[in-house]
């Protein structure tokens, strides 16, 4: 039962070491961070490896508790955190995806708290989750144009006819100062 | 058939002005429009201590029944929309009242993506109330000013009224 | 002659003058501005979709009809039981207590009628 940081790192290195072994060419890298250490699964075997960590009695990793997307510059990341009620232990893993196109299977099947999770990311990434039972919008407006919280997101001037500017009269009595 | 369009242009009106706008001002039902942090001030200046049913004010759920619409809270585009829907359904004469820095000016999130920047973007405000949230006090305030605003319209003038404002 | 229904007359001109007094003032005063979107129907801000006139159970006819025929009964006893020390003055006692009770076993029988039919239970709970 992992309480305390050092014992968390050391049980979340075991699952991963035992995901390594199962799986031996998707688990791309193992992290060894000093604090919540990470696991890098291929993207197209992301399924199959969510799927031992909840399945073997060992891990039994029943919640996904977090998860959510991330935007490098190069690359994004979708990160998921999950957790074992049963064993009180966690496990992180992260997919790299492409920027253009990013495109990930789903885990709805094996938690439904990923549905909207999943929606979310897609609303405000862009990233495509296939199979996805009801991959739509979530908090933007459903005609909302482009993917907000992306590093290159340009908002738009004007949405059904209401301008996103709002002129400041302070900003222009400075620049009068000036 | 009002008698708004069928006197002539030289029939003043003074008392009946005064009545009318009496009988307006001292009946104000308000639509409970609470969308963010505001609403909880707006409930509260519903509530006991500071009153606003003692100004005849009382709150109403639907937008049929209400005369005022006190935007109190953070406007986002996607709400923009349906809120000016609800502005049309209200009966006339209507007014409204901005509550609060977001709602009269976008506020703190007036940069994002997802904010409209102030509720006169889409309808037509009367009184704005600043503040963040404002005070009961202050939300009290607004209203007597609304309701001194009110004093000073005229029954029979020839404005469309909003109506003709775009959407 | 008639002066026991001036009262009831006062009230009507009353009632009926107040409500015209109120509908005329709107009519008057009132400013009238209906447009397109006004008019549309209310759904908390979404524009509307679907019929407003939608199929609604079959329960409520039959709540408001058993309503309406028990409701018919007791409008009748109650003028019997206004006048009825007059009857029993009159030493007519049984006879009106008689008729009344005829009267009352016969939609009673109708209430039993309804009962087993299970139509006073909002979920029928008819076993299979």
């Amino acid at each position: 039962m992992a309480r305390w940081p050092p014992d968390a790192r050391v049980d979340a290195l075991s699952i991963y070491a035992k995901a390594a072994d199962r799986f031996a060419g998707k688990v791309l890298e193992v992290s060894d961070a000093k604090l919540d250490p990470w696991m890098v699964v291929e993207p197209a075997a992301i399924v199959e490896v969510c799927g031992f960590l909840k399945d073997d009695p060992a891990t039994a990793m029943d919640c996904l508790s977090n998860q959510s997307g991330v935007d490098y510059r190069d690359r994004i990341e979708v990160v998921y955190h999950l957790f074992s009620y049963r064993h009180r232990h966690s496990a992180i893993l992260k997919v790299k995806l492409p920027r253009d196109n990013p495109s990930v299977p789903t885990l709805e099947e094996l938690w439904k708290s990923a549905n909207w999770m999943e929606r979310e990311i897609f609303d405000l990434l862009g990233v495509n989750f296939e199979h996805h039972s009801d991959l739509r919008r979530l908090l933007m407006p459903e005609d909302w144009p482009g993917y907000p919280l992306r590093k290159d997101f340009v908002e738009p001037l004007e949405y059904h006819g209401i301008s996103t500017t709002r002129e400041s009269p302070i900003i222009r009595l400075d620049a009068k100062k000036k | 058939m009002p008698l708004l369009n069928t006197l002539p242009d030289y029939v003043l009106t003074t008392k009946t002005d005064e009545l009318i706008n009496w009988m307006r001002k001292s009946s104000i039902w308000y639509m409970l429009f609470g969308l963010a942090c505001c609403a909880i001030e707006l409930m509260h200046t519903g509530g006991p201590r500071a009153d606003l049913d003692r100004f005849g004010a009382a709150p109403r759920a639907s937008a049929r029944q209400s005369d005022l619409m006190i935007v109190a809270g953070t406007l986002t585009l996607k709400m923009a929309l349906r809120t000016r829907l609800l502005f049309d359904q209200m009966p006339d004469p209507k007014y409204a009242i901005s509550m609060g820095s977001c709602a009269s000016c976008g506020g703190l999130f007036q940069l994002a993506y997802s904010v409209c920047d102030g509720v006169d973007k889409i309808l037509p405000v009367d009184v704005y109330v600043p503040g963040c949230p404002p005070r009961p006090e202050a939300l009290t305030e607004g209203l007597l000013k609304l309701q001194e605003k009110m004093m000073t319209e005229r029954w029979l003038s020839k404005e469309p009224g909003n109506g003709s404002v775009a959407a | 002659m008639y002066f026991q229904f001036g009262v009831p007359l006062a009230l009507t001109v009353i009632g009926i003058g107040f409500l015209a007094a109120m509908f005329g003032l709107q009519k008057i005063l009132a400013p009238q501005n209906p447009y397109e979107r006004k008019l549309i129907p209310y759904e908390c801000g979404e524009p509307p979709t679907g019929r407003a006139w939608i199929n609604f159970n079959v329960r409520f006819y039959l709540i408001a009809l058993i309503f309406v025929v028990f409701e018919v009964e007791v409008a009748f006893v109650y003028p019997v039981a206004a006048a009825y020390l007059d009857w029993v003055k009159r030493g007519q006692r049984l006879y009106v207590m008689s008729e009344v009770l005829i009267f009352l076993s016969i939609l009673f029988v109708g209430l039993i009628y309804v009962w087993v039919k299970h139509d006073l239970e909002w979920v029928k709970n008819v076993p299979e």
